[in-house]
């Protein structure tokens, strides 16, 4: 199992899910986050006053999936997220060691 | 119309004013009380009040970090209520109490003295006359604008209490004084022929001036250019622009007394000269720094009204334009680069924009006025050099006086209740540590 985490640009969220749902990744978890890379963040302008805003707003994804899944995952994320522009995120993978399903105590595979 | 607009212009001097308050009964069955006239003065008044609150508290508010908002509309609107009961108890009779000298009205009026509902004000046209109340409450509500203008100077550090004796003694000391001076017929500029429709001078360089001096002896916020100091909502900013806007057509054409043509100048002088500030105050910031901002719009806005102020009903329509535009070039130049060159911390640029704009305005009115500009024209005699020289003079008066004048109370009172709150508490925000409450729960 692997757990990959995602940094994405904010509108290509629902793509993103889209393309993931058809593989069969049953759920995933997001959240908004602020950070920077190649990017790098912007200066805004208030009557002469700059000011260096260095965290841009991005959206992580975390899903966990069996280890077959993976190369397709990514392929999928990067395939649906990329606009060629910088700025277009990363893909972090992670080894899963257990997973569990609270509600029924199934275990690993069963439980993603 | 030409005609009673230099009867105004010069038979009375500045046009505000006149204040040969007629309150014995034989002239008062000569005078016409006119209810058109009264009802807009009434109608002014109450645009005034809504330039204050909550025009310039929420346009300063949006400006100022959220933790700071809420003690911005409160200095606001304590300042308008204190102001509001000097004014009745001694302000009026100080700046307009019939007295002849040329710097204090007296004490004739204290208390309202001898003001009842059949008191009339006079206005610029002989015999016409308005209750004294209503003269009484329209500038009431300058009175009230102009010490909440400096607030934005010294915000988010000032402490309230130092902030409310300042308040007091700069009303009783800088502005009645000046406000006789300018506005009353026994008043020095108003005698030396100063042109200021509006109250460019008491009202506009008079606050820009005071607070120049209060950021200075309150001292740069904590993180001054080294932390994001940024407005917290340009949103409420804009709201409040707009209504300050508003609100100016009362304060400008309402100082015209009397709903007449010269009012109608006023009016429309107050579009266009804010219409031609916004737009080249947008120019420049785009060939400056690449983008026209909301921020920079709201700024020429203001910088329009204040510049149109002692010009409103004197300049023509199109040469408000040209005024207009004048001034935001002057204020953008103020805020965009002199500020950062002496690093003084005036937070919501009210020298910036009401100092350096009254200034531009003042003096242009002496060259605006030319009815080869479409003004109304000079006095006989007089020559657009000799006028602008008198506008100068009047500047310069308004300065010293108003320099000197707050110096000597941010001293008195830093030693009294010191000027600035603790550090902690300014970190915290004023909101929590001087009030106790927040803006937003989030």
């Amino acid at each position: 199992m692997k757990l990959i985490t995602a940094i994405i640009k904010p509108f290509k969220l629902d793509e993103v899910r889209e393309g993931l749902s058809a593989l069969g990744v049953q759920g995933m978890t997001v959240s908004e986050v602020k950070g920077y890379g190649r990017q790098k963040g912007h200066t805004e302008i208030y009557r002469g006053a700059e000011y260096a805003v260095s965290f841009l707003p991005k959206i992580k994804i975390e899903v966990a999936v069996t280890s077959e899944l993976v190369d397709s995952v990514i392929e999928t994320i990067t395939s649906k997220a990329k606009t060629g522009q910088i700025g277009d995120g990363k893909i972090f993978v992670t080894s899963l060691e257990k997973a569990v399903r609270i509600r029924t105590g199934e275990a690993d595979s069963d439980a993603l | 119309m030409n005609k009673m607009m230099k009867h105004l212009a010069w038979g009375s001097t500045t046009l505000l004013a006149s204040l040969l308050l007629l309150s014995e009964p034989a002239l008062a069955q000569e005078a016409t009380m006119d209810k058109g006239d009264t009802a807009w003065m009434m109608l002014s008044t109450i645009l005034v009040l809504l330039m204050v609150l909550p025009g310039l508290a929420l346009f300063y508010g949006g400006l100022m970090r959220s933790k700071n908002m809420l003690s911005v509309l409160m200095q606001c609107t304590m300042v308008t209520a204190v102001v509001i009961v000097i004014w009745v108890l001694y302000g009026y009779s100080v700046a307009f109490g019939g007295g002849t000298g040329p710097i204090w009205g007296g004490f004739g009026k204290l208390f309202l003295a001898g003001v009842s509902m059949d008191s009339q004000a006079a206005t610029f046209t002989d015999g016409v006359v308005i209750p004294e109340y209503v003269f009484i409450c329209f500038q009431m509500t300058f009175a009230c604008i102009t010490p909440a203008l400096i607030v934005g100077a010294f915000a988010e550090r000032i402490k309230f209490n130092a902030l409310l004796a300042f308040v007091v003694g700069w009303v009783t000391f800088v502005y009645f004084p000046i406000a006789h001076m300018v506005w009353d017929g026994a008043g020095l500029l108003f005698n030396l022929g100063a042109l200021d429709f509006a109250g460019g001078t008491v009202v506009h360089i008079n606050a820009g001036i005071a607070g120049l001096v209060g950021c200075i002896f309150v001292g740069k916020r904590i993180g001054f250019r080294k932390e994001k100091l940024a407005p917290h909502s340009m949103t409420l900013t804009m709201v409040g622009a707009c209504l300050l806007w508003v609100g100016w057509f009362g304060f400008n054409a309402g100082s015209n007394l009397e709903a007449n043509g010269g009012a109608a100048l006023a009016m429309i002088n107050t579009f266009t000269a804010t219409a031609g500030a916004i737009i080249a105050w947008c120019l420049v910031e785009k060939i400056a720094h690449g983008k026209a901002s909301m921020l920079g719009a709201c700024s020429g806005m203001i910088a329009g009204l204040v510049a149109v102020t002692p010009a409103a009903g004197i300049a023509g329509p199109v040469g408000a334009i040209a005024l207009g535009a004048l001034a935001a070039l002057a204020c953008y130049f103020f805020v965009d680069t002199v500020k950062n060159k002496f690093g003084y911390d005036d937070t919501a640029d009210v020298f910036g924009i009401h100092g350096v704009g009254g200034i531009v305005g003042a003096i242009g009115t002496g060259i605006f006025a030319s009815s080869s500009l479409g003004g109304i024209g000079y006095g006989d005699g007089i020559t657009m050099g000799a006028q602008v020289w008198i506008q100068i003079q009047a500047v310069l008066l308004t300065i010293a006086w108003c320099g000197v004048g707050s110096a000597i109370l941010f001293t008195i009172v830093k030693m009294i209740f010191g000027l600035r709150v603790e550090e902690a508490a300014e970190w915290e925000g004023l909101d929590l540590s001087s009030h106790g409450e927040r803006a937003y729960d989030m």
